[in-house]
């Protein structure tokens, strides 16, 4: 079955809604920790070190962590994987344009794709960052993500990148929710509206609520 | 009217092409796009040059043969096939962009001909029944609820043009493969190979080298039987209940 699900375009296609919508449930999740960013320094960084200690005393420090990380290592790799693959198959099945050009043809195709790259690149700069702080501006601090948070959208680039990449998930979203939902079978004449509504909301939630914090500390609101 | 057309021209499979210039004259707004054609190439013929090859046979919207991209749309500005478009579409002087299907799995023959029997190979791999059924059955002997016959008959009206494969931007035969899907999967009659049936489908259409569905939608804009977007949905639902079950056997 494993053999079938990869070996077809449909199958694969069914591998990269299921990542994508695993990498949306946890974004939706991320998105709503880093709002604690408003209630300050104590709450913010509390909740950074309770993450860590999640499942205690069943599963040891850090452990739920590495599994969540593991899972979403995965599922970046399994839905970049599928995609470039997709993407390759469908570019060698149209290789003549028409010689009359249409503007409106394949733009929700082309977003996705360059879309998918952008977020692909601010998901590693994200990571060493503010995960390990190897590319981070000023003294990263392990176990101090709330300054470390000030830090970056103190600089300027910081601030671009980060909003550039929030921008890009939403339309990413927007149109990836309302296609997984035709990929795997659940959209339908009557829903088609709900999963267009429910896309559209997801995806203004999450590029809203992401960007409130480097617009936080960009306003000093956050310091 | 006076019109300026610009057609693809290529001698063969093997021999490049390019767009050619062409100006006809006294077009009526009441011929079809073809007859406008056939006006083409009777001059074309009296001056001693090879006449326009384009694909075509019932002139009546029910064949599937006609195959043209009109100014960029795969049959033309209304939602119709080439043979039922009339000239009262366009106005005089225009000029007209006149391609033929572009997909790696559609080659071209010659000129506006494209060869699409990858969709004949589709349907042998699946899109039949092999219940016997000998002459035309007593319609109330096998009882089928209305809504899944109003169901298989808006899927049955796909003519197999191949106007979706040439709209889509990925080159995909998602909306023909599942319109025939649709159609016989929920009928009882189409039952017994419910699951075997899209299974191989599916798998001859990447066997045949066409894209996948990134869900841009140009197919259904373009399909001249208005099959509708959602019929892929139900393909990839039928398709992973296929999966599914073959992976318990
Ligand atoms: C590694 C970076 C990423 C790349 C390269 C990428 C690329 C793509 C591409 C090319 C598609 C197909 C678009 C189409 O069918 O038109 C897609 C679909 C999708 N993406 Fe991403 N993406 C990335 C990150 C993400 C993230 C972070 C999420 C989480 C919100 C996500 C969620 C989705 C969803 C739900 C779909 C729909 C799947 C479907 O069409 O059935 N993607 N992605
Ligand atoms: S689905 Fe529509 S466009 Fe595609 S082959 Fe059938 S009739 Fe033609
Ligand atoms: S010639 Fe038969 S559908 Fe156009």
């Amino acid at each position: 079955m494993t053999r079938t699900m990869w070996d077809s375009s449909v199958g694969k296609k069914t591998v990269m809604a299921a990542s994508g919508l695993i990498m949306l449930g946890y974004l939706v999740v991320h998105m709503l920790g880093n709002l604690k960013i408003f209630f300050g320094s104590d709450e913010f960084n509390h909740y950074a070190h309770w993450l860590r200690t999640i499942g205690e005393p069943f599963l040891h420090y850090e452990w739920a962590l590495w599994i969540i990380r593991v899972v979403l290592v995965a599922a970046v790799v399994a839905h970049a994987v599928s995609a470039y693959q997709l993407s390759r198959r469908d570019i060698r099945a149209r290789p003549t344009k028409y010689v009359h050009k249409k503007p409106r043809a394949s733009y929700a195709t082309r977003t996705m794709r360059w879309g998918g790259i952008i977020l692909g690149l601010f998901i590693v700069w994200h990571i060493l960052d503010l995960t390990t702080g190897t590319v981070h501006p000023g003294g990263f601090q392990h176990g101090h993500p709330y300054q470390n948070v000030i830090d970056t959208f103190s600089t300027w680039y910081g601030n671009v990148i980060y909003i550039v990449a929030m921008l890009a998930l939403g339309l990413h979203v927007r149109h990836g929710f309302w296609s997984a939902a035709q990929t795997l079978g659940v959209g339908s004449r009557t829903r088609d509206r709900a999963f267009k509504t429910i896309a559209n909301v997801l995806a203004l939630v999450l590029t809203a609520g992401f960007i409130a914090v480097p617009v936080g500390v960009m306003t000093g609101v956050v310091s | 009217m006076k019109l300026t057309l610009r057609v693809w021209r290529q001698r063969n499979a093997d021999a490049d092409g390019a767009m050619s210039t062409y100006e006809v004259d006294d077009i009526s707004a009441d011929m079809s796009f073809l007859e406008m054609l056939d006006t083409l190439n009777e001059e074309l013929i009296l001056k001693g040059e090879d006449p326009v090859a384009f694909d075509h046979d019932c002139r009546e919207g029910i064949c599937g043969a006609c195959s043209l991209v009109i100014n960029g749309d795969a049959h033309g500005p209304e939602r119709t096939t080439s043979c039922q478009l009339h000239m009262r579409s366009f106005e005089d002087g225009d000029t007209i962009d006149i391609e033929p299907w572009r997909a790696s799995a559609f080659p071209v023959v010659k000129d506006l001909v494209v060869d699409r029997s990858a969709f004949d190979r589709i349907i042998q791999a699946g899109g039949y029944v092999t219940a016997p059924t000998g002459a035309a059955p007593e319609a109330h002997a096998t009882p089928v609820p209305k809504p899944d016959a109003d169901f298989a008959f808006e899927h049955a009206e796909c003519i197999g043009c191949g106007a979706c494969v040439a709209a889509c931007p990925n080159g995909a035969a998602m909306l023909f493969t599942s319109a025939k899907i649709n159609h016989l999967n929920v009928l009882p009659q189409g039952a017994p190979e419910r699951e075997t049936r899209v299974l191989d489908m599916v798998a001859q259409m990447d066997e045949e080298g066409f894209g996948g569905c990134t869900l841009a939608g140009e197919c259904a804009t373009a399909c001249p039987k208005g099959i509708p977007l959602v019929s892929i949905t139900g393909m990839n639902k039928e398709w992973l209940r296929a999966t599914r079950k073959a992976g318990k056997r």
